[in-house]
């Protein structure tokens, strides 16, 4: 844990709204700049900040082993299965038009609104991983601070 | 103006990052790097391409970095071999004269009749908002146009954290 207070709170104050962004990048993917690769890169930075400051062990608990494991993989699953379920619904695969709503643009919509949340879980997850994976942890020696 | 001035900086940069011994202060310098790409992205009107440098070059790209480095040494081992110099010197201008004269053919930057404008490039700034359903065309083309693509790197984005986990990951019971 990092030992000045303006850093623990700074990180405090900062996370939910770096958070708060990256969910909303995430779902304004087809309206603004951004999506899920974006969002989720932001998110899982969140949880990094957030271990560098107060330590892998919190930060672990933030963002458990089992979570982010179970997220990698269902975010891609969503994916391939909005792509599969426009198969089976008659039409090509990832042709959003497909999906069961009235409108096409709002299949469209709806459909990329689905995959991109798919990218962001994948990604954010896949970066807190690797981060909590790659760095030296706190019980192997000198503790590093960032 | 302001384009000489960024693209003087990314060479200082780039040529701060190669020298510097302190492992650490080249990953910053690297981060400072992808930040002065995101504004050259910005000026070219490319602000996706500019958020993704921000967000993945400059923030999580670094502290991957840093995460690696805090596993093995801050300081870069330098061996200096004349030998080996210059060999890697003449290959490197040879290497950097072929790319060079590969640029000659390329179209002028902004002309309209390059063949990057003609092929699905009409039919994207056309048809993206009507066939596709969404306002911004970069994310039209991203997921619904090349969608397949899209799914392939979520997928490889997948495999490289299955792998990290593989290599890396301490077992419980040990």
């Amino acid at each position: 844990m990092s030992e000045s207070i303006i850093r623990r709170t700074i990180t405090r104050l900062m996370v939910p709204f770096i958070q708060l962004f990256a969910l909303y990048v995430i779902v304004h993917g087809d309206s603004g700049p951004g999506g899920g690769f974006q969002g989720g890169v932001i998110l899982g930075a969140s949880f990094i900040l957030y271990a560098i400051v107060f330590g892998s062990e919190a930060g672990r608990k933030r963002a458990p082993r089992a979570v982010t494991d179970i997220l990698a993989s269902t975010g891609a699953l969503i994916y391939a299965g909005i792509g599969l379920l426009c198969l089976l619904l008659g039409s090509a695969f990832l042709d959003y038009r497909a999906l069961p709503f009235e409108d096409p643009h709002l299949a469209g919509h709806y459909g990329i609104l689905g995959i991109e949340i798919g990218v962001g879980m994948t990604v954010a997850a896949v970066m807190v991983t690797i981060f909590f994976e790659t760095a030296r942890r706190n019980d192997e020696g000198e503790v590093e601070n960032g | 103006m302001i384009d000489i001035l960024l693209l003087t900086l990314l060479v200082l940069c780039a040529l701060a990052a190669v020298e510097m011994k302190d492992l650490l202060s080249a990953g910053i310098v690297l981060s400072a790097y992808s930040l002065l790409m995101a504004v050259v992205w910005t000026q070219l009107n490319a602000v996706d391409v500019a958020f993704t440098e921000a967000s993945v070059g400059a923030g999580i790209t670094t502290v991957l970095l840093i995460a690696a480095i805090s596993r093995t040494d801050r300081r870069e081992v330098f061996v200096s071999r004349v030998r080996r110099e210059v060999p890697s010197l003449v290959l490197m201008l040879l290497t950097a004269a072929v790319l060079v004269y590969g640029t000659l053919d390329m179209p002028a930057f902004r002309d309209p009749g390059a063949p990057a404008n003609h092929h699905v490039a009409p039919r994207y700034v056309e048809g993206s908002e009507h066939e596709v359903g969404v306002v911004n065309m970069v994310t039209a083309i991203l997921a619904a146009y090349r969608g397949y693509d899209t799914l392939g790197e979520t997928t490889v984005i997948f495999t490289a954290g299955v792998s990290v986990i593989l290599l890396l990951r301490r077992r419980q019971r040990e």
